[in-house]
């Protein structure tokens, strides 16, 4: 690996203007593969979700998933793109051993949406972003490269390939070149990839999640000199697995181009592999040395040619936009612009969602899910989603904190219970026996205690220090186990002491 | 090995012959499976028809049907006749070799649903029939495992590219036999070997399991010694296959009852002009233009009709084909099965591909990827493989118009009888030209089928009429076919290959 010439973001933004454009790969979320009847779950033994047609053998034909091409359309329709009224699949031909054919049943010339935007809002300013196409294809399997230092097959001592993912369809989502973003352009890349994921979220098409590969992301970067007509010279930076991977690959690229081009060299247009651990890029195949696909309709499957009636009924069945619902949910919950961001960086928007619908107000449903169950999502290194516990479960407990029956130490208590599997809310404050004590004999007993325990402090009380009511709570709370309503009892202590 | 009379009398019989007599158990599937093996077992050394004898499976399969019969079970029409498969298709548990050592040791996991509907029907695969490899080639020489020979004499070619399996239906080793024809890969060999070949419409017959040699143009087809036989086995493997996306969902055309109907009364036949001149050996064009006049005199109306563009056929052919087969012969890389050359630990997954083709595919097969890369690469794509889909249209127009004015259409089936082995091997244009006249309705997947008109008069060997018929109109071929084979058997008093003596010598 080279170390690179940099220069800072806000000298490199002083001199250039960037050009953006994203291509996302999604995996559907289909319950079958492209073209067989294989499964697409993620996760299972190596090799062992395969057939003829995905493995490509000799004399197998491969026979379009209609729900493959409904989902793509709805993801075209979403998108705000025109729906080809025909279109084929193109054979892409080249040699990998993880593409069983050595080609790849893509789309070419006649994608099947085309044209469309998506808005996104970065710092108050709203960019929209064009879409070229959205097209399908079939994903490729799995290679993992052993031996040798790069991880990659040239120095490989051996290469394992998994073909379990071959033939899993894949939409391809191709933004139109984005300008005029400025210093935002690693934040608008950052958004656009955050809007898209919870739309396509929002269509039930996909799990869209990043870490497993179903969404997947290259970004092309170029710079030009401001004022400067002529776009640059673009790259295009591989192997960025996260959303904030996005944003920092575009700023390094931003970096390391405007210090090449500040030398006077000219940037090479190749693909670049980001680097994760250093937030960085290095060079990997040059594109000037473009390898020819030699692109042709697929012989072995007929067009696909969607009719209005169904591409209608697709349209009509789309939900609302995520975007149009975070503003009509930030209304109906009264937040802030902060409050949602907080609430959105979390991934916390449908469990909040959930949880008001399951009856919990919002901001209690707020409250726990980005206060306690975000510090042990943390904790434990899993996601808010992925916690065992659900919405209705979280109002569940809120409620019983309304209805006086937990406090807050309690129900940090209860959640203990129900994450570690003990059951719903109620079952754990049952076995745990995790009421508040609220029956008025019993605490007035325990507050009697502490009053003839500690003489000093009732003086101290009675000589005007209130503050010292906070010791007399303090036993009381330690002699009932910490289930006596805090403010209960400080009614006590005041009604005896006067 | 010298056969008894009665099993030398059961491999002469007919399918439906056969059929008649199992049916009515007067001769058990084992029997007549047993007869054929001999018969292969007597002359295939010499006809080299098969690349692979599944004698164990072709008995106990036999033995299954003769236990359903015996059980009382109603049994499809074709349970207990054998056949031979060409080695294109898929078959479990027996090797499929294409005819490429690149596919050496290769046993595939799954039955072609060809196959599998053969074995549905109770039909006895008796193995794998020879074939150039890939299908590429009209004489089976470029077959990686040698040429076969043609039973009437046995230094010609039988054609190709399913050549093993005409030779194996003309030599009696099976009566009924499956190919595929892409470029006329069933009715040049069937015109050859004077056998009855079917290309049925594109989307007809399952390419599932076939090997693909050219995906648009590819189309499995039957082989027999007669027109009903072929019509017979038509039926039996065709129909709507949900596994290929090409198949054609609607029912197949009535082409039994057409080869029972056997008559072209009132039909209306255009004999093409632009099949026929220079290039077509004169003892061909005799006997074609007999079989013209017998047709007249059995009541058909024969007109003249142009097909222009087909003079184009040939060359778009051999950019479109290429093309295909450049991208449907990479899967053949040595990383999942097959052969696998020079994998040393020192080489790398790319150097062991390369050398794999390069040792594993035979020249014609380079050839053909090679044109076909080129035709498809970027900047040549156009003017080649653009060009040639054009062209494509022409064609297809050409028929349409033809087939508004007529019902079917008639030529010579090739434009030379069987040419010497090794005669034409080293010159690849010359090879070509044998596809002349069958092209047009593989690029313009329609139907067409080959039936012999009798021997030419120059070198005495077999001739093939070629009946074409528009998309789904398969029936006529049959008529067509039922009708001429029964007016020229009256002529001949015996069947054409009853005069084939290749295997009489030795």
């Amino acid at each position: 690996m080279t170390t690179e010439t940099l220069v800072s973001f806000a000298e490199a933004m002083a001199r250039y203007e960037p050009v953006i454009g994203l291509e996302t790969h999604v995996e559907l979320g289909t319950r079958t593969k492209m073209f067989c009847g294989c499964t697409t779950r993620f996760g299972g033994e190596p090799n062992s979700q395969v057939c003829p047609v995905c493995l490509g053998l000799p004399g197998s034909l491969p026979v379009c998933n209609k729900s493959a091409i409904e989902y793509t359309i709805r993801i075209g329709l979403a998108l705000n793109c025109g729906i080809a009224s025909w279109c084929r699949f193109a054979r892409k031909n080249y040699f990998y051993p993880d593409m069983p054919k050595n080609f790849q049943i893509s789309q070419y010339d006649e994608p099947l949406c085309t044209d469309g935007y998506l808005d996104v809002t970065v710092e108050g300013k709203t960019f929209r972003v064009g879409i070229e196409r959205v097209h399908l294809e079939e994903d490729t399997g799995k290679s993992l490269h052993v031996g040798g230092a790069t991880g990659r097959i040239h120095g490989a001592d051996y290469s394992l390939v998994d073909y379990n993912r071959a033939g899993i369809p894949l939409v391809e989502i191709v933004t139109k070149p984005v300008t005029g973003t400025g210093e935002l352009a690693p934040v608008v890349a950052h958004a656009y990839v955050t809007e898209l994921r919870d739309l396509i979220r929002s269509l039930d098409v996909s799990d869209v999640r990043m870490e497993e590969g179903s969404l997947r992301c290259d970004v092309n970067t170029s710079l030009s000199p401001k004022g400067s007509a002529k776009w640059g010279t673009r790259t295009e930076t591989k192997n960025v697995n996260s959303l904030r991977s996005v944003e920092r690959s575009v700023r390094f690229e931003i970096e390391r181009q405007a210090a090449v081009l500040d030398a006077g060299a000219r940037v090479i247009q190749e693909t670049r592999h980001f680097h994760e651990d250093s937030a960085t890029t290095t060079s990997g195949r040059s594109k000037e040395e473009a390898q020819d696909y030699r692109y042709f309709p697929e012989p072995d499957l007929v067009p696909v040619a969607p009719s209005a009636e169904w591409v209608e009924q697709i349209r009509a069945a789309l939900p609302e936009a995520p975007s149009a619902r975070r503003v009509r949910l930030q209304a109906e919950w009264a937040l802030s612009d902060l409050d949602m961001a907080a609430l959105r960086n979390a991934d916390a928007l449908d469990l909040v969602a959930e949880t008001v619908a399951a009856g919990a107000s919002p901001a209690d449903a707020r409250k726990w899910w980005l206060g306690e169950l975000a510090r042990r999502a943390n904790e434990t290194g899993t996601e808010l989603a992925k916690l065992p516990i659900t919405p209705v479960q979280v109002a569940r407990v809120a409620e019983l904190v309304a209805k006086g029956t937990l406090n807050d130490r309690l129900a940090r208590d209860v959640l203990d219970g129900v994450l570690a599997g003990e059951g719903d809310p109620d079952s754990v404050v049952a076995a745990r026996g995790l009421a508040v004590v609220s029956d008025d004999s019993a605490l007035a007993a325990a507050v009697d205690e502490a009053i003839a325990a500690h003489p000093d402090v009732v003086d101290s009380i009675r000589a005007g220090n209130t503050n010292a009511v906070g010791v007399l709570i303090g036993a009381v709370m330690k002699a009932t186990r910490r289930k006596a309503d805090a403010v209960k009892v400080r009614a006590l202590i005041e009604q005896r002491l006067g | 090995m010298a056969a008894s009379d009665s099993s030398t009398e059961l491999i002469r019989l007919t399918a439906a012959d056969l059929s008649a007599k199992l049916a009515a158990r007067e001769v058990s599937a084992t029997e007549v499976t047993q007869a054929h093996l001999d018969r292969i077992a007597d002359v295939d050394s010499r006809v080299h028809a098969f690349l692979h004898v599944a004698a164990d499976q072709a008995l106990a399969q036999a033995r299954e049907v003769d236990n359903k019969r015996n059980q009382g079970e109603a049994l499809p029409e074709l349970a207990g006749v054998p056949i031979a498969v060409k080695d294109v298709f898929t078959t479990k548990g027996m090797p499929t070799t294409c005819g490429s050592r690149i596919l050496d040791g290769w046993h595939p996991p799954y039955d072609a649903t060809i196959t599998q509907r053969l074995k549905d029907n109770g039909v006895i695969i008796l193995g794998k029939t020879n074939m150039d490899e890939f299908a590429m080639g009209s004489s089976t020489e470029n077959s990686a495992f040698g040429p076969s020979h043609n039973p009437w004499d046995l230094s010609k070619v039988p054609g190709g590219s399913s050549g093993g399996s005409a030779a194996a239906v003309g030599a009696y080793e099976a009566p009924l036999a499956i190919g595929t024809d892409t470029g006329g890969s069933i009715r040049q060999p069937a015109a050859v070997c004077g056998i009855v070949g079917t290309k049925p419409t594109y989307g007809g017959s399952s390419r599932y399991g076939v090997v693909a040699f050219a995906s648009s143009l590819d189309t499995p087809g039957p082989f027999a010694r007669t027109v009903l036989d072929a019509a017979l086995l038509h039926e039996a493997m065709s129909g709507h296959d949900p596994m290929d996306s090409t198949s054609i969902d609607a029912p197949v055309p009535p082409v039994v009852a057409a080869a029972k109907q056997a008559d072209v009364e009132g039909m209306r036949i255009g004999v093409v002009t632009e099949l026929s001149g220079e290039g077509y050996q004169p003892g061909v064009m005799a006997r074609f233009n007999e079989a013209v006049e017998l047709l007249e005199s059995l009541g058909a109306k024969v007109t003249e009709v142009s097909c222009p563009h087909f003079k184009y056929a040939l060359p778009a052919y051999y950019l479109i084909a290429p093309s295909e087969c450049s991208s449907n012969l990479a899967r053949f890389d040595a990383m999942r099965y097959g052969l696998r050359v020079g994998d040393d630990g020192a080489r790398d997954a790319e150097e062991v591909m390369a050398l794999t083709r390069e040792q594993g595919f035979g020249d014609e097969v380079k050839r053909r990827i090679i044109l076909g890369t080129y035709a498809l690469s970027s900047g040549y794509y156009d003017a080649y493989y653009g060009k040639a889909q054009q062209v494509r249209t022409l064609i297809i127009r050409d028929f349409d118009a033809a087939f508004a004015q007529v019902d079917v259409l008639i030529s010579p089936a090739t434009p030379t009888t069987a040419f010497g082995l090794g005669e034409r091997a080293d010159d690849p244009m010359a090879m070509y030209l044998a596809d002349l006249c069958t092209i047009p309705s593989d690029l313009a997947g329609n139907a067409a089928i080959s039936v012999p008109c009798g021997l030419a008069s120059d070198d005495g060997l077999p001739v093939g009429l070629q009946v074409m018929a528009p998309a789904m109109a398969d029936d006529r071929l049959y008529r067509v076919a039922a009708a001429a084979e029964t007016a020229f058997a009256a002529r001949w008093g015996q069947p054409l290959l009853a005069g084939a003596k290749g295997l009489d010598a030795a």
